[in-house]
């Protein structure tokens, strides 16, 4: 378009020119942000691929020069009777029955959700029926305060106050004995982490149900207390739903509060006042400490990401699925 | 709340239907205000306790020297806030061009192929993963290379003044790609949000006056989505700053005696801003690390010097999360359509 006085160029020449250049710009900035989305899917093909790789069957074992014991994934090393049949973790021994760890996951989730879920919900419930919109205006920040808390410094919370300043002394009139590290102590802090996000959540389902249902609840005379609970908890209730799933994946997968909180006992046990081992805590002392870089027992960590990794995933699918399938919808 | 309350049975000049059920309505509307409120009670508990117990050991000496195994009093946070500072930079420039990018594929050119669907339905997947699985997948791939060159052969290019370790081991650059994949999908939906915001008269605007489609992204769309962009980039932020798990399975040491690019004060970069280069390889310690090695310690003294760090955490955290709001403020309140 400069050539404004070239004859010999029309300048219809140069704007085809110019078209064709930018068409090819145009394709060329298309599949660069094409690749940036497809790297989301990457990621998750990368992680599925690892774990599968290094725990169920070695895809790289079957390139590598010499087929020793190093390059075999870890279920082809050890059965899965033994992995989910034995009770015995102690990795420097090769006994590797995940049920321990399993157990103190589980333990540590339950009490959370004990803690969490119904203060969750029924701080929802106050949030979308109850509340003026000066205390919605405090408490909705303050929810997403304590959700941006890094999980260590709940850790250290649950280690450094709650044990010994709340568990010890109260267990300690009943005459029990409250371990330095404990799974109670863990529950309770995972507990308190999943409130915000069962709260959000469920307070959206509960807001997107429609006036209409309410205003017809009190016009034939309910109090608040029988709309919210006969009314918006029964319709907001895939979204609840919902919306627990995702605390108990979350609650599952949370690592470094359990990890100070809650220790490394690889027992087989069900007091709550006692330490256990969670996957996650193990995830991360492997790694941190001393595990040969290619041996069995760095194996082990990708052999507990997959469990990890399914639970979490069949988790947040049903969760996906419940709000899907079971979403009342309304005109 | 309630025993003081007159029931039907206490009281016979409370009869009728009206009034059955109101102990159960006034516990219940009590307990929902008590756990609103919880939220409230638990944070003031939190940083009150952090306060008491970080109060004896938070001063200056703390914020400027290197961490000391020996002496809690000489332990210090500097070479962890570099750390950080330098992982969340690394950081900030994968995530954030990529993350936007995808955002905007998204938003503005996918059609609802199936890839379309599957790249949504996995976003929402991907958020819920764990934090430790990312800390697998950067082990795994940015650590070890999946193990392609053995660690006993440990590769180091040349490059001028730049050494550049294959694979790259337990680095700083490891640690920022990782948790870069980790907050993707926070900058992607704030992305997507912020562009679902604009509105399509802009677009047709600018469409119908001959601009093509990237240049009516990048003139008329981007600017406008900048704030909510931006917001999302702090929470990312600040999401990544507290993440431990996974820089311990890449690798962050809870003690260095040397920071990254020999690195330790505003200085060493205008003296020679080259060392720069050496930073993404160089070994490394995080804020969040160092906290977990002293909390963990034996001796009760580091306790207080773990709530210290936490403190300083804390605070980083609070200016972050000022200045997202500040910026959604701001903003929200000039554009108006």
């Amino acid at each position: 378009m400069s050539e404004r006085g070239n004859n010999a160029r029309l300048p219809v020449d140069d704007l085809l020119i110019r078209r064709s250049g930018q068409r090819f710009r145009e394709q060329t900035i298309r599949f660069a942000l094409q690749l940036c989305a497809l790297l989301s899917i990457f990621t998750t093909v990368g992680i599925v691929f690892i774990l599968f790789n290094e725990s169920v069957f070695s895809i790289s074992s079957l390139f590598a020069a010499d087929r020793g014991e190093e390059s075999l994934a870890f279920f082809q090393q050890v059965s899965l009777g033994e992995f989910f049949g034995s009770t015995d973790w102690s990795p420097r021994a090769e006994k590797y029955g995940v049920i321990p760890l399993l157990s103190g996951t589980l333990m540590i989730t339950f009490i959370a959700a004990l803690v969490g879920l119904p203060i969750g919900v029924l701080a929802a419930v106050y949030l979308a029926e109850y509340a003026s919109p000066r205390t919605r205006s405090i408490v909705k920040p303050t929810l997403e305060l304590l959700a941006g808390i890094p999980t260590i410094v709940f850790g250290f919370f649950a280690l450094r106050f709650i044990t010994p300043y709340l568990l010890k002394p109260i267990f300690g009139l009943v005459g029990l004995e409250v371990g330095f590290q404990n799974a109670l102590s863990a529950g309770i802090v995972v507990g308190l982490m999943i409130i915000p996000m069962v709260c959000s959540l469920s307070e959206d389902a509960m807001r997107s149900v429609p006036r209409t249902l309410r205003e017809a609840g009190y016009a034939l005379g309910s109090t608040k207390y029988d709309v919210s609970v006969k009314v918006v908890i029964p319709a907001a209730f895939s979204g609840i739903i919902a919306s627990f799933l995702l605390a108990f994946a979350r609650a599952i997968g949370e690592t470094m509060a359990v990890t100070l909180a809650a220790g490394k006992q690889p027992v087989l046990n069900l007091n709550p006042l006692e330490g256990v081992y969670s996957m996650t805590a193990y995830m991360v002392s492997t790694q941190s400490g001393e595990a040969d870089a290619y041996g069995l027992q760095n194996k082990s960590l990708y052999a507990v990401g997959l469990c990890l990794f399914v639970m979490t995933l069949v988790m947040s699918v049903v969760s996906q699925w419940v709000m899907k399938r079971y979403r009342e919808t309304y005109q | 709340m309630s025993a003081a309350l007159p029931t039907p049975e206490t009281s016979p000049l409370l009869p009728g239907p009206n009034n059955r059920g109101q102990g159960e309505r006034m516990w219940f509307a009590w307990l929902s205000w008590a756990s609103a409120w919880m939220s409230l009670f638990v944070l003031g508990v939190f940083l009150a306790v952090i306060a008491v117990q970080a109060a004896p050991w938070f001063d200056w000496q703390f914020l400027t020297s290197n961490n000391s195994a020996i002496d809690p009093q000489k332990a210090g946070i500097l070479y962890g806030l570099w750390g950080s500072f330098w992982m969340i930079c690394l950081m900030v420039l994968f995530a954030v061009p990529v993350g936007v990018g995808a955002g905007l594929y998204l938003e503005e050119y996918a059609s609802d192929s199936w890839l379309t669907r599957v790249i949504r339905v996995n976003l929402a997947n991907l958020a819920g993963v764990p934090s430790i699985v990312y800390g697998i997948l950067g082990l795994t791939v940015f650590v070890r290379m999946f193990g392609l060159f053995q660690a006993k052969d440990h590769f180091v290019f040349n490059l001028v003044i730049v050494q550049v370790p294959l694979p790259f081991g337990p680095t700083i650059i490891s640690a920022a790609l990782t948790l870069g994949l980790l907050v993707l999908p926070v900058i992607i939906v704030a992305t997507q949000e912020a562009i679902r915001a604009v509105p399509a008269s802009i677009r047709h605007a600018s469409l119908a006056l001959g601009a093509t489609r990237w240049q009516t992204i990048y003139i008329q769309v981007l600017p406008i989505a900048t704030p909510g962009i931006l917001t999302g980039v702090i929470l990312a932020v600040s999401r990544a700053i507290g993440e431990t798990a996974p820089i311990i399975l890449v690798g962050a040491a809870a003690g260095i005696t040397i920071p990254p690019g020999g690195i330790d004060s505003i200085g060493d970069i205008v003296r020679n801003p080259g060392a720069l280069l050496n930073v993404p390889f160089g070994e490394f310690t995080a804020l969040p690390m160092q906290i977990y090695g002293w909390a963990t310690e034996s001796r009760t003294e580091y306790h207080g010097v773990a709530a210290a760090g936490i403190l300083v955490l804390l605070l980083l955290l609070l200016f972050l999360n000022g200045v997202a709001i500040y910026i959604r403020n701001r903003y929200q309140k000039k554009l108006k359509w």
